[in-house]
């Protein structure tokens, strides 16, 4: 995933994707070059170093270490949590009397958002394709950012969307043609 | 605490002759009247002096424990609850420390001990006009806290910092009952939390609190009780609210209570409208006795020029749960020239630290706690730079507490050439046993250059990769070094002989993961009866040198806690600290007594 790379930086999406292997293999290449069964006499000096310098990955944690409250990393694994969730976005509807507001920590994905979107709102939003957007459905799901900008739902990644994601749009299709074009 | 061997003398000498200028009895000394001697003594504070005065003579001895109002017990085994009823007849204030400082870190088992009830039986039958209890690291029940509340009717203040083993349903009995209750201060605490409903407790009429803490509880508290609390209490000075409070709640409660000096908020995240964000700022800028702001749960930095105007008065600002990013951090610290000082999350990084450098010159403390303390591969934070930065603009740094991943001896030896003044020195290198980054050096020179350097130096934590050499400079140059803290150190018996021998004011000392044995265990023997407590765990030491240990130095209560994969001979744990009051008798099965 070339894209996953490029918001490696802000997100760390790496760490939070779902995959087999322990945690701490980072790019695949050192994946491949890496594997737990390796005898440690056919080690060579470099890669032991390489293992020192990045991290012990397969090692198990210790016990007490580093020296922080228990009470201190259940704060930081709920906060971690409520980063990510509790997410009430509002979402309006060209043509509705008045808006909604929904959770999107809730969702799990764009399928299962668009879904409950076209539920509460009784539309058709069709299915996203990165070339034509929603072309063709009735509406097309938007939604303003961080920065302001009104996008298009489904250009990035889920995990991105729901952290920038400040509130829903549903358009009416006619309209959001223009966006399906850029 | 020092004991009399004869006993205390039970009768007062009110009855006999006290006029110094014609007896010259061999009995009495001292020069002054009892009565005389004992207003003096009143005024004394410190436990330190009234230990020294204990010791004079017997008279001075009798004064003193029966004018001594406040009790310190550092270890609550120490002593127990009847040797302490026969000496002190009139306190009304008592501290109580329980479990060795590593249980916080999940090191001792649960149902260790350190129960306080059986103290609490003690205090109902002697010491019925106690008014404050404060426990740090004990276990308190519901049924110790009923027993609190309903036992003391002048009861006034209660602290539980890091105890476990209770429940809302005893701070229920403590609102419920505790008519004259000032202060309810609960931090660190493992304990179920049910509902707030304690909260809705307190009479309606209740008025008397002074400090609330409740920042550590989970439930939902009911805002109207919680709101007429604080209009009515008007001596309150601290309030730390916990994250179910939101925004508008907050401002309202600050509306009623402009003269707190310590503000602990909720979540600092709810969406407000643009006059409630007005509103906000009105609320805290009439606080103009706020030095203390910490709480601010999921901040949304948006709104803190709410903070601002109350902020350049801040001495204090704990912002260890708040993940911020440096920019955001900046801005905030920028109007608070007064602190002194500061707890932080890593997530601020070093440009952050800068900022603390340049904005905070009269900065005596900081922590930098790790947000994500198991994040093994992004390694982000605060390096070394981070602290030589704060190093350069707060010259009169004293208490530093940092996590990092990475450091190098000649970034400590900066920090201590421009900050000398240290007193406490706790610095974590999160990945144990690692070397100087730069070097590959061990990190022996940092902690030399720490020890030669600070005289002053009370208490500190050492990490990284460091041999014998570092305990040799501790041994040699830290004169006045009471709590050592080590873990994944030392190359020898000779490390931890060093540091036994060299350093007279030694009291606590906790070791783990270090290659010491019996030699260096059992060459403390008489230090330990001058210290408070040896904690040694995951080391090379054998139980048969334990029971030496313990056949030796019969004051020593030596405890032993066994892992269950290792091999019989193995004391995975030892704890070791003097007693006057012998082996204690509530031991949990896994704990040998020796």
């Amino acid at each position: 995933m070339e894209r996953a790379a490029v918001y490696d930086n802000e997100l760390n999406l790496k760490a939070t994707e779902l995959r087999l292997g322990l945690p701490g293999a980072d790019e695949s290449e050192k994946q491949s070059s890496r594997n737990n069964k390796r005898s440690s006499a056919e080690m060579d000096d470099s890669r032991d170093k390489d293992e020192q310098e990045s991290a012990p990955a397969p090692k198990a944690q210790v016990v007490g270490w580093p020296p922080v409250r228990s009470y201190r990393k259940n704060i930081l694994h709920q906060k971690n949590e409520s980063d990510l969730s509790g997410i009430f976005v509002k979402v309006s509807m060209d043509g509705a009397p008045y808006l909604r507001k929904i959770d999107l920590k809730v969702y799990i994905n764009y399928q299962d958002l668009l879904k409950a979107l076209e539920n509460m709102f009784k539309c058709s939003i069709g299915v996203y394709s990165e070339r034509e957007g929603y072309d063709g459905s009735e509406f097309a799901p938007t939604y303003e950012d961080k920065d302001g900008d009104w996008m298009l739902v489904g250009d990035v990644p889920w995990d991105m969307f729901i952290t920038s994601c400040k509130r829903l749009r549903i358009m009416k299709g006619s309209e959001a043609k223009g966006l399906g074009c850029l | 605490m020092q004991t009399d061997p004869n006993g205390p003398n039970p009768k007062k000498s009110k009855d006999s002759p006290s006029n110094s200028a014609n007896t010259e009895s061999t009995q009495s000394p001292s020069p002054f009247p009892d009565e005389v001697l004992e207003k003096v003594l009143s005024f004394l504070n410190s436990d330190k002096d009234r230990s020294s005065v204990s010791l004079v003579c017997k008279d001075w001895y009798n004064a003193e424990r029966w004018t001594r109002t406040k009790l310190f017990i550092g270890n609550c085994y120490s002593v127990s609850p009847e040797i302490v009823a026969r000496r002190f007849t009139k306190i009304k204030s008592v501290t109580l420390k329980g479990k060795p400082r590593f249980s916080d870190f999940n090191l001792v088992p649960q149902n260790w001990g350190a129960d306080v009830h059986y103290w609490l039986l003690m205090f109902a039958n002697v010491y019925p006009f106690l008014e404050e209890l404060r426990l740090k690291r004990m276990t308190i029940s519901d049924e110790s806290l009923e027993l609190l509340a309903t036992s003391f009717p002048g009861f006034r203040a209660l602290s539980l910092m890091s105890c476990d083993g209770f429940s809302t349903d005893g701070l229920k009995a403590i609102a419920t009952h505790c008519r004259s209750l000032t202060e309810l201060d609960i931090q660190d605490v493992d304990m179920d939390d049910f509902c707030g409903g304690w909260l809705s407790c307190f009479p309606e009429d209740f008025g008397s609190l002074e400090v609330l803490n409740f920042a550590t509880l989970d439930s939902e508290v009911n805002f109207d009780a919680l709101e007429r609390l604080v209009s009515q209490c008007k001596s309150l000075r601290v309030l730390k609210v916990n994250k179910t409070i939101t925004l508008d709640q907050l401002q309202r409660l600050l509306l009623r209570a402009p003269q707190l000096m310590e503000l602990g908020t909720g979540s600092f995240q709810q969406e407000l409208l643009p006059g409630q964000f007005g509103d906000l700022g009105i609320a805290f800028s009439n606080c103009k006795n706020l030095r203390t702001l910490s709480g601010l749960w999921e901040v949304a930095s948006i709104y803190f020029p709410v903070l601002y105007v109350a902020c350049a008065s801040l001495t204090f600002l704990n912002l260890n749960y708040t993940a911020l990013r440096s920019d955001e951090f900046g801005s905030l610290l920028a109007h608070c020239p007064n602190l002194r000082r500061l707890w932080v999350l890593d997530t601020v990084e070093d440009k952050g630290l800068e900022a603390v450098g340049s904005s905070c010159p009269l900065l005596e403390e900081l922590r930098v706690f790790p947000a994500d303390p198991y994040d093994q591969h992004l390694h982000r934070g605060v390096t070394e730079s981070g602290f030589v930065a704060v190093s350069r603009g707060c010259r009169k740094l004293h208490y530093v507490l940092y996590f990092c991943w990475q450091m190098t001896n000649a970034a400590v030896a900066t920090i201590v050439q421009n900050c000398p003044n240290f007193t406490h020195f706790r610095l974590c290198i999160m990945n144990p046993g690692r070397p100087d980054y730069l070097t590959n050096e061990p990190m022996d020179e940092a902690f030399g250059a720490v020890v030669k350097n600070c005289t002053k130096l009370q208490r500190l934590s050492m990490s990284g990769l460091l041999t014998d050499l570092t305990f040799e400079y501790i041994g040699k140059y830290a004169k006045n070094l009471e709590t050592l803290s080590v873990a994944f150190a030392g190359s020898s018996d000779r490390g931890m002989q060093c540091v036994l021998e060299g350093c007279p004011k030694l009291r606590k000392l906790e070791i783990r993961d270090c290659p010491f044995g019996n030699a260096a265990l059992l060459s403390g023997l008489e230090k330990y009866e001058t210290m408070r407590s040896l904690w040694m765990s995951s080391c090379n030491v054998t139980i048969n040198a334990c029971q030496r240990l313990a056949r030796e130095m019969p004051r020593l209560n030596v405890e032993v806690m066994k892992d269950k994969e290792s091999d019989d001979s193995r004391a995975d744990k030892v704890y070791v600290y003097r007693s006057v009051a012998g082996p204690r008798r509530d031991a949990p099965p896994f704990v040998l007594t020796l």
